[in-house]
């Protein structure tokens, strides 16, 4: 799987681009409010960064760099960030997911840190979801899933 | 906490679902499984009095107000389809727990109740939303979880089982997608109730009737309507038995629910019945469906098919129901949603007890059931009579209230097709007892013995319950006939 050691350009340009596609991915995902981006696209950016990193280095490097094991949890913990946050605006006495009960005094900044923690579950929940795809794919009839 | 109800019944499993794929453990699963659909059924009665005697509840998620945030909006209704769903799944829950370790290989057990509480919070969140494009994202929930729940199944036949499903499934649920988009781009609103007040202006439009089309159409794969159902006999055949005893419950009722709120309440009756020939056109495959169904589950000597191809059959009694276009319709194709889902669980309950002790779901194995397992066997005959509709029973409530429904109509042929339908399932039962009574066990299966005390559990409560809607019928009967005219009501 893992490249001849003479595709130097590849192996180089990949080292070089791995770190900033993943600064890219957690700026596209806190700058959602902002601007163009959020969860789903940063989770995507950031999960192409490891994808990137298994095709030039191979399955068994990536899976180094993040255990299938860890993403197993990951994937449910977004979610339950997600929703959490919802239940916290619950017992904070307002309907699910209004997030003007985080900050009264500031509806704006609750709905702010709101927005940033729902999206910061669907980032963590698209990526391992990702990543994951991509190991039970590329590594079908070799390990257990 | 009694306002965030409605909220709650949804987000019960949905919160349970990543907490049991975390835990990995078969036990705390079943256990999270069990908590989950005893929560969202306690919290949908609840609702349920909350809304007969106090009218609709609406919730406002993220407290936006509708028609500009996504709404929960309870009445009689889906009230009354999401009681029946919860108490479904907590009724399977009992016998999951033996079935699923006898038909599940143990690492994968947990992800079967993460995914079965991910198709539970799916199918509720159809029936609590009030918003059309909600009604898709949970369409979806469930349909994935269903896909891969259906993947578990004990042979590798399930795996096309599911992948058949996938594909129908993809193609029903676009073309609502597709539909309710239509709806949006004529209406510029997703909430049902905004839709269903801007929409008689655009009853001419052409972008109208082709969601119509398109909505009904991707629907009738959900429901499994004849010709529609090719995905449903070997989805149901090939599944692990507590996946079929919930899904043949559940699934196909709640896509019968969102056919009667799109056509009653969102479209509105004048278009999809009086402008659009839905209604006859529903009849029609209905009626082709009853006898169809009845007919090829006669033939099989699968039990699990043969409980399948039945269930094809009562689709088009609900179908039918609905598709008369009237509040008597409405009422008696809900009555049949809850008759046939308590009638129908049953009896692939039986079947998947059969399977845990003689391991076949050849009709074979049926022999000489009633000396082998007694109590089982008279659960069989119980929820068998149920389905027939035999007075006293769940099924001829139901069965009851339709006939009524299409006399007041003068649907001749279609109540004829009716009974006659009723009369072949005569003989698909018949033919089960005739097996269990008269026939000499097949000493070649070995049996392990044991019916899990679960699995007695979710049985008896099973046949009671048909046996208790046939005697005590006035409450449901009652809050059925509130949904029908509630959904008429709406949609003026």
């Amino acid at each position: 799987m893992a490249l001849q050691h003479d595709q130097v350009v590849l192996r180089i340009v990949t080292k070089l681009l791995a770190p900033l596609i993943m600064v890219f991915g957690l700026y596209v995902q806190f700058h959602g409010d902002f601007g163009p981006g959020g969860g789903f696209q940063a989770g995507v950016i950031f999960a192409s960064a490891v994808i990137l990193y298994g095709l030039v280095f191979g399955l068994d490097a990536a899976r180094a760099v993040i255990p299938p094991r860890t993403l197993r949890l990951l994937a449910p913990l977004g979610v339950l960030l997600y929703a959490g946050t919802g239940v916290l605006t619950l017992l904070l006495g307002e309907n699910f997911l209004s997030y003007n009960a985080i900050d009264p005094a500031h509806p704006a900044k609750g709905q702010h840190y709101g927005i940033l923690a729902v999206e910061l579950g669907v980032g963590i929940t698209v990526a391992s979801v990702m990543m994951l795809l991509f190991f039970a794919f590329a590594g079908r009839g070799k390990v257990k899933a | 906490m009694m306002q965030h109800a409605p909220a709650l019944i949804v987000l019960i499993p949905m919160l349970l679902a990543p907490l049991v794929a975390m835990l990995r453990s078969p036990g705390a699963g079943w256990a999270l499984f069990t908590a989950g659909a005893a929560g969202s059924f306690a919290l949908s009665i609840l609702v349920l009095e909350q809304v007969w005697s106090g009218g609709v509840v609406s919730y406002a998620m993220g407290g936006w107000v509708p028609p500009f945030g996504i709404e929960y909006r309870i009445d009689l209704a889906n009230g009354l389809v999401l009681a029946v769903v919860s108490g479904i799944a907590l009724l399977v829950a009992p016998f999951a727990r033996a079935s699923v370790a006898h038909e599940i290989s143990e690492p994968r057990q947990y992800l079967f109740y993460a995914c079965m509480l991910l198709c539970l919070c799916g199918l509720l969140g159809i029936a609590a939303t009030g918003d059309a494009f909600n009604v898709f994202v949970f369409l979806e929930i469930s349909s994935l979880s269903a896909y891969g729940l259906i993947a578990m199944g004990r042979s590798r036949r399930a795996l096309l089982a599911s992948f058949q499903y996938l594909v129908m499934g993809t193609v029903g649920g676009t073309f609502l997608l597709i539909g309710i988009g239509l709806l949006y781009a004529v209406t510029g609103t997703l909430n049902m109730a905004d839709i269903a007040e801007r929409l008689p202006a655009t009853y001419d439009s052409r972008v109208t009737h082709a969601a119509v089309a398109f909505i009904f159409v991707g629907l009738s794969i959900k429901v499994a309507l004849f010709p529609l159902h090719q995905w449903l006999p070997s989805a149901y055949a090939e599944a692990p038995s507590a996946v079929t005893a919930f899904m043949a419950a559940t699934a196909t009722k709640v896509a019968a629910y969102a056919m009667l709120r799109f056509a009653d309440t969102v479209l509105g009756e004048a278009l999809v019945f009086e402008q659009l020939p839905v209604g006859e056109i529903g009849v029609l495959l209905a009626c082709v469906a009853m006898i169809a169904g009845s007919l090829v589950a006669i033939f099989q000597q699968d039990l699990k098919l043969l409980l399948a191809y039945s269930s094809l059959a009562q689709i088009g009694y609900i179908v039918l129901g609905i598709a008369l276009g009237t509040a008597d319709g409405a009422s008696a194709g809900l009555l049949h949603v809850v008759a046939h889902a308590v009638v129908k669980c049953g009896l692939f309950v039986v079947a998947g007890v059969v399977i845990y002790r003689l391991g076949s779901e050849r009709l074979d194995a049926l022999n000489g059931l009633a000396l082998r397992m007694p109590g089982v066997f008279a659960a069989l005959v119980i929820c068998g009579m149920g389905l027939v509709g035999v007075p006293a029973t769940a099924g001829f409530v139901s069965k009851w209230a339709l006939l009524q429904a299409l006399i007041a109509e003068q649907a001749w042929v279609a109540a004829f097709t009716m009974l006659g339908s009723s009369l072949m399932a005569v003989i698909y039962i018949g033919v089960l007892i005739e097996r269990a009574v008269f026939r000499a066990p097949d000493t070649s299966l070995s049996d392990t013995g044991i019916t899990p005390l679960g699995a007695k559990l979710s049985l008896a409560a099973l046949a009671v319950l048909t046996v208790l809607i046939g005697l005590w019928s006035d409450p449901i009967a009652q809050i059925a006939n509130g949904a029908g005219a509630g959904l008429f009501e709406a949609g003026r």
